[in-house]
């Protein structure tokens, strides 16, 4: 057993620190969330430049990582530092897809998505779907594509994106899911900001006309691979949640020890001394979990979405506890959009209602667990 | 005992009902029903059609024009306002300021002022809360120094809630920096026009401005402003406080508020059915509604207690305490309803969102909403100030 990150992980994880630190203050976070793009094309060129992206990827895809410990290490520094860039969007959902699934032309994207030139996204949910995977009303007829794609996320800055479309059975079968590479210039996007940064579009699909060439992978045998990437996609989700919560808790802790009232830092009151405590508790079970959940990632399916389920339920209920706490503690300061908890708190909150939800997920174990 | 109301109290309900039904305009309570932001002209509008009803000072001395309400009436109007969607009255000069300027301001202070805030012609606000004054609010800082007929204020108020509309504001300064903390504050009545009164907006994490600094520099305030006596304004400000706790349990909103997640959680699909048939959403609601239920009992029996005369002590902190919980528990609820469309955020300080939101309509102020009323475990004397007050009186003082 070894708990340490490799050495060339944990300079990864030393460079991207640093860099976030000194490039990506909360001045500059609330400039781009207040900014229509609601991202930095500055930002992502040099995360490409530092390697971060190419982080997300295997070797024989071109990158230098690509392991669910890569991912874990990445987004946990993304979460500390609240970033909303579509990192996870571009390179674990799309990137994943394509890297698993790409024919020669469309493996080609990868060196230009490594590079920070080309940015994807997937549309995969629906309105009707919540978070089943399996549920997919979009119909591909004829080489045409007719449905209604929701919440695809980060879709408002993505050069492409992978539209998951029916072709054959019932709208909850497992088999009959396929998936298509399509230019956005081909698309009409209704895009709108997220409470946590980040941007999401719905996609209106009226006899949008597909290709051979833009299908990507076999014909209605999608969601095999959907499910990988949305394990990948959880284990970064959940890394990223907990570089938020440790954001949150130093800024607790600090608060705690520096706002005085009747005389005294208010960290000397037990009752917020002792919360504080759990909050450090909690936290250290949320990073086993992170650690679960990126060792098991390349783990057989069974044992890598049970992992999954215990990571996103364990997450959601730490983060509610640890955003709501936080806020609480700091008292009406944290209310306000400018200091630097109030979107950590977001994005901590905000995290459960991507990739399935605290309740999905523990009915998902229930059922994974019985079988 | 009988749970009950009386025939009186069933025909004031009615009563209230008709009133509702015929008085409030559709386009308002349409938009409480979505959370979409009420303006300072629909509150203005909702104060005037109560007025005019003799139903908007609900607590006051008929002698002042109040409708004299006892408990249990406010409690009815509270519950049927909130199911109607309603507006909430703006509580600064009517519900804060009125019955501190009756108990202790002088005959000319209650001709001048009440009859001001019945028609509308003032917006009170409250300057209480400093940045270094929160939960300890008797370490105030902001300072009143006489000089001849005028006093000079200078300082800074902090969450100064709706101060952008307000034209007068009552505050908490110091006149007495020899004294004991809570001795040497007194009570100004301040008009928002003088010159050194500035109001900088604060943006709340949910994207609204609800909340203000308002700085004093040197501003100038009539002697005649000063309400009771110099140096006694800690006392007025403790009898305020507890009118300030008047409908604290939020029984009302939360009644309404539940009532929203169950037509979200019968629209909402899960696994191909409604969500309100998954069983593990269907236990949390239940869950919070077996709270609520008690809390509600709770809540009448301390409102029986007070229209009765008794004094609402301990159980105005425990009502604060419950009260919140169950309304952030709810709006907790509510959000996840809404799955991912609890996801988009329309901020009047993101650029370009004023495009439509994505997703059903009741999904769209469910986060705001979430996130918003983190705020009502902080004000009005955080829950941990109320467990305080409750530890203290049970416990006694303890060697």
């Amino acid at each position: 057993m070894n708990f340490e990150l490799t050495e060339e992980r944990q300079m990864l994880q030393d460079s991207l620190r640093r860099f976030l630190r000194d490039r990506y203050d909360v001045p500059t976070r609330n400039a781009i969330l207040e900014s229509e793009s609601g991202m930095s094309s500055d930002i992502w060129n040099q995360l490409a430049e530092l390697g971060v992206l190419g982080a997300l990827f295997t070797e024989e895809d071109g990158g230098f990582g690509g392991k669910g410990f890569d991912i874990a290490v990445v987004f946990e520094e993304l979460g500390r530092a609240g970033v909303v860039e579509p990192i996870l969007e571009t390179c674990i959902l799309g990137g994943g897809l394509i890297a698993a699934l790409g024919n020669e032309t469309q493996n080609g994207l990868l060196e230009s998505i490594i590079g920070g030139e080309t940015r994807l996204a997937l549309a995969h949910s629906e309105p009707r779907a919540r978070y089943d995977l399996n549920r997919v009303e979009t119909r591909c007829e004829g080489g045409k594509l007719n449905g209604h794609k929701t919440m695809s996320l980060g879709a408002p800055n993505a050069d492409h994106i992978i539209i998951s479309a029916r072709e054959s059975g019932a709208v909850d079968d497992k088999e009959g899911i396929s998936l298509f590479l399509v230019p956005v210039s081909d698309l009409e996007l209704r895009s709108t900001p997220m409470m946590g940064g980040g941007m999401a579009a719905d996609i209106w699909l009226e006899n949008v006309v597909v290709t051979e060439e833009m299908r990507l992978g076999p014909v209605g045998s999608a969601l095999p691979y959907l499910e990988t990437v949305y394990a990948a996609a959880i284990t970064a989700n959940c890394a990223q949640t907990l570089g938020a919560m440790e954001t949150a808790t130093r800024l607790t802790t600090e608060y705690l020890q520096t706002r005085k009232q009747f005389g005294r830092p208010i960290g000397t009151f037990q009752a917020l001394a002792h919360r504080l405590a759990d909050m450090f508790v909690e936290l250290e079970q949320a990073r086993s979990a992170v650690i679960g959940v990126a060792g098991y990632l390349e783990a057989d399916p069974k044992l890598r979405d049970k992992h999954a389920s215990m990571a996103k339920n364990l997450m959601g209920r730490i983060g509610r506890l640890i955003g709501e706490e936080s806020i609480q503690m700091h008292g009406g300061i944290a209310m306000t959009q400018e200091y630097e908890l109030a979107h950590i708190a977001k994005r901590i909150i905000m995290a459960d209602h991507l990739f399935g939800d605290v309740d999905y997920h523990l009915e998902r174990f229930i059922a994974m667990s019985a079988a | 005992m009988d749970l009950s109301y009386t025939d009186e109290e069933r025909a004031f309900q009615a009563e209230v009902r008709t009133f509702l039904a015929e008085k409030l305009p559709k386009a308002m309570s349409e938009k409480v029903r979505l959370g979409s932001g009420l303006t300072k002209e629909d509150l203005e509008e909702w104060h005037s059609i109560l007025n005019a009803r003799g139903w908007l000072a609900q607590n006051w001395p008929s002698e002042f024009g109040g409708a004299e309400w006892d408990a249990v009436q406010r409690h009815i109007f509270e519950e049927e306002a909130s199911l109607a969607n309603a507006p909430r009255i703006v509580p600064f000069g009517l519900a804060m300021l009125a019955p501190v300027l009756q108990k202790f301001g002088s005959k000319e202070q209650c001709d001048r002022w009440l009859p001001r805030i019945l028609d509308g012609s003032d917006w009170w606000c409250q300057g209480y809360s400093e940045p270094g004054a929160g939960s300890d609010l008797a370490s105030l800082k902001t300072r009143a120094v006489r000089e001849g007929d005028h006093y000079i204020v200078n300082g800074q108020k902090t969450w100064t809630t709706l101060g952008q509309y307000a034209n007068m504001i009552f505050c908490l300064v110091r006149t007495n920096t020899e004294v004991k903390n809570q001795e040497g504050i007194s009570f100004l009545l301040i008009d928002m026009d003088t010159p050194g009164i500035e109001v900088r907006p604060i943006i709340l994490l949910d994207g609204t401005h609800e909340v203000n600094e308002v700085w004093f520099t040197d501003v100038k305030v009539p002697v005649e402003n000063l309400v009771g006596e110099e140096d006694k304004g800690w006392t007025y400000a403790k009898y305020l406080l507890t009118h300030e706790r008047a409908n604290i349990a939020g029984v009302g909103s939360s009644n309404a508020g539940l009532e929203a997640v169950k037509r979200m959680a019968k629209a909402e699909m899960s696994g191909g059915k409604p969500l309100s048939e998954n069983p593990h959403f269907a236990a949390r609601v239940a869950q919070v509604e077996i709270d609520l239920m008690a809390m509600s009992l709770s809540n009448l029996r301390i409102i029986s207690k007070a229209a009765k005369g008794g004094a609402p002590g301990l159980e105005a902190s425990m009502l604060k305490i419950s009260g919140t919980v169950i309304r952030q528990e709810i709006n907790d609820l509510a959000r996840r309803a809404a799955g991912m469309y609890a996801l988009p955020f329309a901020s009047e300080a993101v650029e370009g969102s004023n495009q439509p939101e994505l997703g059903p309509e009741h999904s769209r102020p469910v986060a705001e909403q979430y996130f918003n009323n983190r705020k009502i475990s902080i004000f009005g004397g955080s829950n941990e100030v109320q467990r305080e007050i409750i530890a203290k009186t049970t416990l006694g003082r303890m060697q």
